[in-house]
């Protein structure tokens, strides 16, 4: 099979990775194993070499951007594994965001919020429970209805019961 | 004050001690690697006064320890105790933690991030554990900006934290599911899962007594809550096949003989190295959680447990000591501890 990441020579190195959860494999010639930093991989394998094969190394050379709040350049990114500061993370989003991708397998922050809770994050809204009137207020709408109905009598009723309500409350 | 491992908790003849970290950064500052010393003082002072100067109940409940006020066996023993990392501990510079009485909840300043929150617990307690960083972590927020992305979440110096930048983990004893030999199997299915299985201390470090500590790795895509409820659905399933294979295994005289030794040795050993202590204390563990041994509680048993790490051991004894001067201090101080033990009938 050839190598997937330059589709031209044989593939030598069989790599397995899980991402977000999954299990990928990739198929790599020596040379592309080699310069995604997979060459020696047991003994490379501290995760500033993983990344920086992550990140790849022909990006790093014609690459003179850096990162206005704290000077650091994509390739010093690269090279340590270490993100510069907050900042960086928009100046370098276009490259950082396939690296962040085949790391965790998403790069869509699901979770607490600044501020917010941890805990109550997933869960699901409750159902809408309503909130039940008290007796008084519930005769007094009676009451209401009544007279709209014309139906004195009963109005005579629940008249009394709320002035009864009211003197013991 | 009672520190947190004096305790038993939930699941405790299997599952030790759980933790939850938390990673933040303040958004104004450059992260660790790349900030000043002038700017690495800032952020400590601010992460201080945030918990400190507040007049809330933890602020009363947290001192500041300067690691540099510290002597070498202290400063190790806070490793030891799974308070610092490692790497905390080597890095040069002025540095320092916030710790909680009981030494359950402690704050790293200018690690790898400049902050890291740490709430450690016994037994199998995430969810206790996740509410406690959360509490702390909300506290925190209400004066320190913390660098936020609506996409990428909670910013960190190495991408593989972003998101939630929490990392919970469980510490297991898995004597019998590691003598059936399943371990390696275990470590690859967990994987398909985004769990990691590792040895004592985290990566790239050797198993002792058979403990193991399982824990999350992605950390951006998954809340917290699920995160939790996938490591502690784990767990219990890990905790399950352990009891089932112990039973199997504690039926052997075999193996009841080997359990009454190792109590033995803990109980009548002069000289009593860290590897010799673990390793009969795994047998221990396993005597007392199947009703073989009586006479220690889990409590005891973890507290002895973490009394006699070289370091800890040294700086509770308030002196150097040579390795052999400790071998025997600690089979004094076990010797102690283990009096009580005794064969169940």
């Amino acid at each position: 099979m050839l190598c997937e990441s330059c589709g031209k020579k044989v593939a030598t190195t069989y790599l397995k990775m899980v991402v977000g959860g999954r299990l990928k494999e990739y198929h790599l010639c020596a040379d592309c194993a080699r310069e995604k930093g997979y060459e020696d991989f047991l003994e490379s394998w501290g995760l500033g070499s993983l990344l920086t094969g992550l990140i790849g190394k022909q990006e790093r050379a014609r690459d003179t951007l850096c990162c206005e709040k704290c000077g650091s350049t994509f390739e010093e990114i690269s090279k340590t594994g270490k993100v510069g500061c907050a900042n960086c993370y928009s100046v370098f989003r276009e490259k950082l965001l396939p690296v962040i991708q085949r790391i965790h397998g998403t790069a869509k922050h699901v979770g607490k919020t600044p501020g917010g809770s941890a805990l109550r994050v997933t869960e699901q809204p409750g159902p809408i429970v309503a909130v039940k009137s008290s007796p008084l207020e519930e005769k007094k709408r009676l009451l209401k209805e009544a007279v709209e109905a014309q139906n004195f009598e009963r109005a005579a009723v629940l008249r009394d019961e709320i002035k009864e309500l009211e003197e013991n409350g | 004050m009672d520190k947190w491992y004096e305790k038993a908790g939930p699941c405790a003849d299997v599952a030790v001690s759980t933790r939850v970290r938390l990673a933040r950064n303040l958004s104004e500052y450059p992260f660790p690697a790349r900030a000043s010393q002038k700017e690495l003082k800032e952020v400590e002072d601010r992460v201080k006064n945030a918990l400190l100067s507040g007049n809330s109940v933890l602020s009363r409940d947290f001192s500041f320890l300067a690691l540099n006020s510290l002597t070498q066996e202290q400063a190790v023993s806070l490793a030891e105790r799974h308070l610092i990392s490692p790497e905390f501990l080597s890095a040069k510079g002025e540095k320092g933690i916030l710790l909680s009485g009981d030494e359950s909840v402690c704050l790293m300043i200018n690690e790898e991030d400049h902050l890291r929150l740490q709430v450690m617990r016994e037994g199998l307690s995430l969810k206790e554990a996740l509410e406690t960083a959360d509490r702390v972590e909300t506290v925190l927020s209400e004066s320190l900006k913390f660098a936020f992305d609506r996409e990428f979440g909670f910013l960190t110096q190495c991408p593989t934290n972003l998101g939630t930048g929490m990392r919970a983990s469980v510490m297991l004893h898995l004597p019998a599911t590691a003598e059936n030999g399943s371990m390696a199997r275990l470590s690859e299915n967990l994987s398909k899962l985004g769990l990691t299985l590792r040895g004592t201390y985290g990566e790239g470090s050797q198993v002792m007594g058979s403990m193991y500590q399982l824990s999350n790795q992605i950390t951006l895509g998954l809340s917290e809550r699920e995160a939790v409820d996938n490591l502690n659905a784990v767990s219990m399933q890990l905790i399950e096949e352990e009891r089932k294979l112990r039973h199997q295994m504690g039926e052997r005289l075999a193996f009841q003989d080997q359990i009454c030794r190792a109590a033995g040795i803990l109980q009548h050993a002069k000289v009593l190295s860290t590897s010799e202590f673990l390793e009969a204390m795994s047998l221990v563990r396993v005597g007392i959680a199947s009703g073989v041994l009586k006479g220690l509680d889990w409590g005891a048993v973890n507290a002895l447990t973490v009394h006699t790490q070289p370091a800890t051991l040294m700086s509770r004894e308030g002196k150097t000591m040579e390795e052999r001067e400790r071998d025997a201090c600690r089979a004094q101080m076990v010797r102690k501890a283990c009096g009580a033990l005794r064969e169940a009938v």
